[in-house]
C-alpha cells in the first residue's frame, strides 16, 4: 500500500505541527520546576526536529532520503542524552535531596 | 480527492491533535507520572506521522527507542526520585511564565512565517516509498559510514558515563544512620544476597 503523498497534506502542515511541538518544548524547558520534566521537554523538542527532518526528506528529497538517516542519528543521540541526563539527575538528587530546578543554584551569582 | 487522501487527512488530523494535546499535557500536568505516560502517547503519534510519511523503518525505530527505552527510563527516574516535596513559592513566577510564553509565541510566529513564505522546491523527486529501508541501509554503509560507527562509540561512552554517574560513591554517608559507609557495607546491609555471608555476620 503506497500513499500518494504530495497531493493531500501540504509540507507546511508538518512544519507548523513541528513548530507547535518545538515551542511547547521550549516553554516547558524554561518553566518546569521538576528536573525530570525538563528532560521530557528536551525530548519533545528533539521530536519536533525529527518531524521536520522526516517531512523534508519525504517532500523535497524523496529519492535520496537523507533526512531519514539524519533522523536515525538524532534518535541515537537522544537516547544517549536521555541516559546521561537521567544519570546526572540521579546523582544530583543524591547530593541535594531535591529535584526542584530552583534549588540547583550552586553556579548562580 | 480520492479515498486514500481523505483517509490520510483524517489520520493526520487525529495524530496531530493527539500530539499537540499530549505535548501540552506533558508540560502542564501537575502529576509527573501522567506527564510521562502522555509523553509515551506523543512518541507513538510521532511514529504514526512517520508512517504517514512512508518511513516505516524510522517509525519502528521511534517506537523501539523512544517508547521502549527512553520513556521507560524516564519512568524509572520518576520512581527513583519520587519524594513528595512542596515547591516553595518564587517571586515573579507568573510574570516569568507570561514572559516566556511571549518569547515562545514569538518564536512560533517566526517559524510559521518561515515555513509559509519560503518558496520550497515542490514537488520534489518522487518518494521511494517502501524501498526506504533499503535506501537507508545503503546510506548507512556507504556515505554515512563514519557517523554510523561514531554513533556506536557515542552510545558506548554514554552507557559507561551513565553507569559511572549513577552509581553510589565509594565514600558516601548512609541515609538511615548518617555515618560514612562504603560500597561493600551498603550492599551487605541492604541486600544480603549471599546466605553464607549473612550467616557469618549473625554468627559473629
Amino acid at each position: 500500500m503506497s500513499l500518494d503523498l504530495p497531493t493531500s497534506i501540504p509540507l507546511q502542515a508538518y512544519l507548523a505541527l513541528a513548530a507547535v511541538l518545538f515551542c511547547t518544548g521550549v516553554w516547558g524547558l524554561i518553566n518546569s520546576r521538576n528536573a525530570v520534566r525538563v528532560l521530557m521537554s528536551i525530548e519533545l523538542m528533539l521530536n519536533a526536529v525529527n518531524i521536520n527532518l522526516m517531512a523534508f526528506s519525504s517532500y523535497l528529497d524523496g529519492d535520496l532520503i537523507r533526512g531519514q538517516v539524519f533522523a536515525i542519528f538524532v534518535i541515537t543521540v537522544a537516547a544517549a542524552e536521555a541516559a546521561v541526563g537521567l544519570a546526572i539527575l540521579l546523582s544530583l538528587y543524591r547530593n541535594r535531596e531535591t529535584v526542584d530546578m530552583e534549588r540547583f543554584n550552586l553556579l548562580r551569582w | 480527492m480520492t479515498i486514500a487522501s481523505t483517509t490520510q487527512l483524517i489520520c493526520f488530523a487525529a495524530l496531530s491533535a493527539t500530539l499537540v494535546i499530549g505535548a501540552i499535557g506533558v508540560v502542564l500536568l501537575p502529576n509527573i507520572v501522567y506527564s510521562a505516560f502522555l509523553l509515551g502517547g506523543v512518541f507513538l503519534s510521532v511514529a504514526g506521522l512517520y508512517l504517514l510519511l512512508n518511513a516505516s523503518f524510522v517509525a519502528a525505530a521511534q517506537v523501539l527507542v523512544y517508547v521502549g527505552a527512553v520513556n521507560v527510563l524516564i519512568l524509572f527516574a520518576i520512581m527513583l526520585v519520587n519524594k513528595r516535596e512542596d515547591l516553595s513559592a518564587i517571586p515573579g513566577l507568573a510574570l516569568r511564565r507570561v514572559l516566556s510564553g511571549l518569547v515562545c509565541g514569538g518564536l512560533f510566529v517566526l517559524l510559521i512565517r518561515v515555513a509559509f513564505t519560503t518558496p520550497w522546491a515542490l514537488p520534489g523527486p518522487t518518494p521511494v516509498g517502501e524501498e526506504a529501508t533499503i535506501r537507508i541501509g545503503e546510506h548507512l554503509f556507504s556515505d554515512y559510514l563514519l557517523p554510523f560507527e561514531l554513533a556506536s562509540v557515542l552510545l558506548l561512552m554514554a552507557m559507561i558515563g551513565a553507569i559511572v554517574l549513577a552509581r553510589r560513591d565509594v565514600l558516601s554517608t548512609d541515609v538511615a544512620t548518617g555515618e560514612p559507609a562504603d560500597q561493600g557495607l551498603i550492599e551487605k546491609a541492604r541486600t544480603p544476597l549471599l546466605v553464607e555471608n549473612t550467616l557469618q555476620e549473625t554468627a559473629r
